[in-house]
């Protein structure tokens, strides 16, 4: 098989059992460490790891997913916006399928409303620019690592003076939810794996402070198997010699102060303020608002879709199953009010949810 | 979160005021925003997500983990077991693989 | 790309160059129609009776039937269009049964204002393809609707053929110990397809992998007639297949992740957009699952052939784990392959 460099390499079965070798006897006790980004949850049950770990390692899938944590209020008022007859609504394919109060986007698009994908930010200006007769409104869900394109997107409709352009934003911040995560009374996470392509953009010096203060070791990580095990054999080191420092085990891709011109223009562009996870709740200062100078492309000032507020089902478990608390079978919805296709809360509604995975694994073991 | 993928930089061009580029994904070729990484050059690889380049791929550095790495196989290779599937790993790892 | 058929077919002249209403009334722009676009392409002497019904001479053997509804945008997308797709999709699901495919029937639904030479360009790839798989074309439907009604071109296709005694292949007959074979690289049509979406802003070299798989399917029952089950792995891609392979059969299934054929550019459109090529849709492939010690020989056979030439073994029927597809990773460890929920889309975490 043709190999895609950079990639392959960092999936090699020979160096990751090697690697695995080394966590196994430099294991000597329990410990348990989160992975905080959903595409290394992703890329870990695809290659099994967590089977291959020592069983004294237990890795904690974190709250890294932001189709997952993106509010239900941020949804239906989407589906609000969307299904406005002069819109173009455009989002990422992952957050179409993502269910509202009463229904998700492929539902207004079925009703007649112009849902589109679009793999770029970019690609929803462009629209704007093809189409001025029409409103563009541009779904903009995502962490630290999407937000450069998500501001971009706006400098750039503001250089063109485009006025049919806006963004619907619920941007979410990394480091105020690992100190959520690592305040909250009943933590059991020892150890962070930091999500590596956060840290392409933010660097690493945030974590500095959360190390020192919690004494948690937090290794920036990538994504492929080689790099996941190096990152957990990383955190392991540390956590045996009882030391809590910032390390990064992603040294090609990541520098310390990540990447200034990126970080320059999400301040541009965004301030940062409180925002909902869905599944935890308000996180102080753990989102990003579009500021005063580029409000007018806010979708939330421009449609005054009304004040929407919606309560989650009362019996959803997801928040402590996200906090790696419980686990999904202990929930009395899971399989019975709550499945894959009509989700109650966060973990059941991305297919890299800890509940829709069970679900999927349980209903074909034939029990 | 945040799928990206390291790809090659093909072409490099300016659309609507904006640095962009063409990267190859082993013959799938995704037109991306390169204004985040304006010192990179065609040849190099850089990591995308949602269309836009992040960072560079340093070349250096991944090559001083594949030797670190190599050592770690070397030992293994020492200790017996799978050569052949090793001595693919390090010419892997070296980049040397046929295209 | 122009082929070679363009030039020695050129666009017939008609009263108008695009799609009208009345080209679906029964009148005289209804004929000009059939008369020079359809019956040039399908030409045989059951169709060109131009009765209401075809009537057929089968040859002995039980029948086999299958319809098929083909939507797909864009309708043109490299390596195929609707045309091929929807001689070759429903001449497949006849030869996965072990049929040998005989007689189609074509209806189309056309959008108001169609050029005339996209249906044109239509027909002749539909012309070749079933010219290629031998069916033959003996009787036909047009209906027009209005603008936005559908989009562009709804094509529906029924085929009958007919299946030789000692020939039964049926998902229920998978056995532990059969051997699991592909026929070659997969996820070629859907990343063909998703690559040339607008918006997406891909360019790719990845063709449609579109192809009436009845020619080898003849090959492979030549060698063996003890093939337990084949099936074209279309919607939903390898692993709804096999999922439905193990839910009919009441097997496991234990793929080995290493051995899947996937194409390198196909590989690349995946991992950027974070799909599973599992998961996505072929065209011009097969599954086979085949007793262990037929696995060899019809592997062979497949190989001695252009749409069989990258077959390989990927996995094996297992008493264990019933009911369920799993994969054995690079890594080693052992992974479920689940039905999926829906269509897959490019994701961004």
């Amino acid at each position: 098989m043709n190999n895609i460099k950079y990639l392959d390499e960092y999936r090699d079965p020979v160096l990751a059992g090697k690697i695995l070798e080394q966590i196994r006897a430099t294991v000597t006790r329990p410990w348990v460490i989160m992975e905080i980004c959903g595409g290394q949850t992703h890329s870990i049950v695809k290659n099994g790891i967590d089977q291959l770990l020592p069983p004294e390692i237990e890795l904690v899938h974190g709250p890294g997913c932001p189709v997952c944590v993106t509010p239900l209020e941020t949804i239906d008022r989407a589906i609000a916006i969307a299904g406005c007859p002069e819109v173009i609504f455009c989002s990422f394919g992952d957050m179409l399928r993502v269910p509202g109060s009463t229904k998700d986007l492929f539902k207004v698009k079925s009703e007649g409303g112009d849902v589109r994908m679009v793999y770029s930010p970019l690609e929803a200006v462009k629209l704007a620019r093809q189409h001025p007769d029409r409103e563009v409104v541009f779904l903009a869900v995502g962490f630290e690592t999407t937000a450069p394109g998500n501001a971009m997107a706006m400098v750039q409709a503001a250089r063109e003076d485009l006025t049919n352009f806006s963004e619907l934003v619920s941007h979410v911040l990394v480091p105020p939810a690992m100190r959520a995560l690592l305040s909250a009374p009943n933590n059991r996470v020892q150890g962070y794996l930091a999500a590596g392509h956060v840290c392409t953009v933010m660097g690493w010096e945030e974590y500095e402070s959360i190390a020192d203060e919690f004494s948690v070791p937090i290794v920036v990580t990538g994504f492929e198997p080689v790099d996941l095990l190096s990152g957990i054999l990383a955190t392991v080191h540390q956590l045996e010699e009882g030391r809590h420092e910032v390390e990064n085990r992603y040294e090609r891709l990541v520098h310390r102060e990540g990447n200034l011109a990126a970080r320059k223009v999400i301040d541009q562009v965004f301030t940062v303020t409180d925002r909902k996870w869905r599944g935890i709740g308000e996180i102080p200062l753990s989102g990003l608002a579009i500021r005063e100078e580029f409000k007018r492309f806010d979708a939330e000032e421009k449609f005054q879709v009304g004040n929407i507020s919606v309560l989650e089902p009362e019996i959803c478990i997801s928040g402590e199953i996200l906090q790696g608390l419980r686990k999904p079978s202990t929930c009395p919805a899971y399989g019975k009010e709550c499945t894959p296709t009509h989700p109650l809360g966060a973990t059941m509604v991305s297919s890299e949810g800890a509940c829709a995975a069970y679900y999927q694994y349980k209903s074909y073991s034939g029990n | 979160m945040c799928l990206a993928i390291p790809g090659k930089v093909i072409e490099i061009f300016t659309e609507a005021g904006l640095l962009m580029g063409r990267v190859d994904y082993a013959g799938t070729v995704n037109t991306i925003c390169l204004e985040y990484v304006p010192e990179i050059t065609v040849g190099k690889y850089t990591v995308v997500h949602a269309g836009f380049a992040l960072s560079v791929i340093d070349e250096e550095e991944a090559m001083k983990s594949y030797e670190a790495w190599q050592e770690l196989i070397e030992t293994a290779a020492r200790d017996g077991g799978g050569y052949e599937d090793q001595l693919a790993t390090i010419e892997n790892l070296k980049g040397n693989t046929t295209r | 790309m122009p082929s070679i058929t363009d030039f020695t077919c050129p666009l017939p002249r008609l009263d108008y160059d695009t799609i009208q209403l009345a080209h679906g009334s029964g009148g005289r722009l209804s004929a000009e129609l059939i008369d020079k676009l359809f019956l040039p392409r399908f030409a045989n002497p059951i169709l060109n009776r131009l009765e209401d019904q075809a009537t057929l001479q089968m040859p002995p053997g039980r029948l086999a039937m299958t319809t098929d509804s083909f939507v797909v945008s864009p309708i043109f997308f490299p390596g195929g269009d609707i045309g091929d797709l929807a001689i070759n999709g429903t001449v497949n699901d006849l030869a996965m049964g072990g049929a040998t495919p005989l007689y189609l029937s074509v209806a189309f639904i056309l959008e108001e204002g169609l050029p005339i030479a996209d249906l044109h360009r239509i027909l002749l790839s539909m012309e070749k393809s079933a010219a290629t798989a031998g069916i033959q074309v003996v009787t036909g439907d047009t209906k027009v609707v209005n603008k936005g009604a559908c989009d562009q071109i709804f094509i529906n296709t029924t085929g009958i053929g007919v299946i030789e005694s000692g020939i039964a292949l049926s998902a229920a007959n998978i056995r532990p110990g059969d051997k699991i074979i592909v026929s070659g690289t997969i996820a070629d049509h859907g990343m063909a397809i998703l690559t040339c979406r607008e918006n997406l802003s891909f360019h790719s070299r990845i063709n449609s992998d579109s192809a009436a798989l009845n020619s080898l399917v003849k090959e492979m029952l030549e060698v063996s007639k003890e093939i337990h089950a084949l099936r074209d792995p279309t919607r939903g891609g390898l692993a709804t297949t096999l999922n439905e392979f193990a839910a009919s059969s009441g097997v496991g299934i234990l793929l080995e992740e290493k051995a899947i054929p996937v194409r390198a550019e196909v590989r690349g459109a995946c991992e950027v957009m974070g799909i599973d090529p599992l998961y996505v849709a072929n065209e011009g492939k097969l599954v086979a699952a085949v007793p262990p010690d037929q696995a060899e020989r019809v592997l062979n056979a497949m190989r001695c052939h252009p749409l069989g030439s990258e077959a390989q073994i990927i996995g094996t029927a297992v008493a264990e784990h019933p009911r369920l597809v799993t994969i054995k990773t690079a890594l080693g460890a052992e992974r479920i392959v689940a039905m999926p929920v829906g269509e897959q889309l490019p994701r961004i975490c």
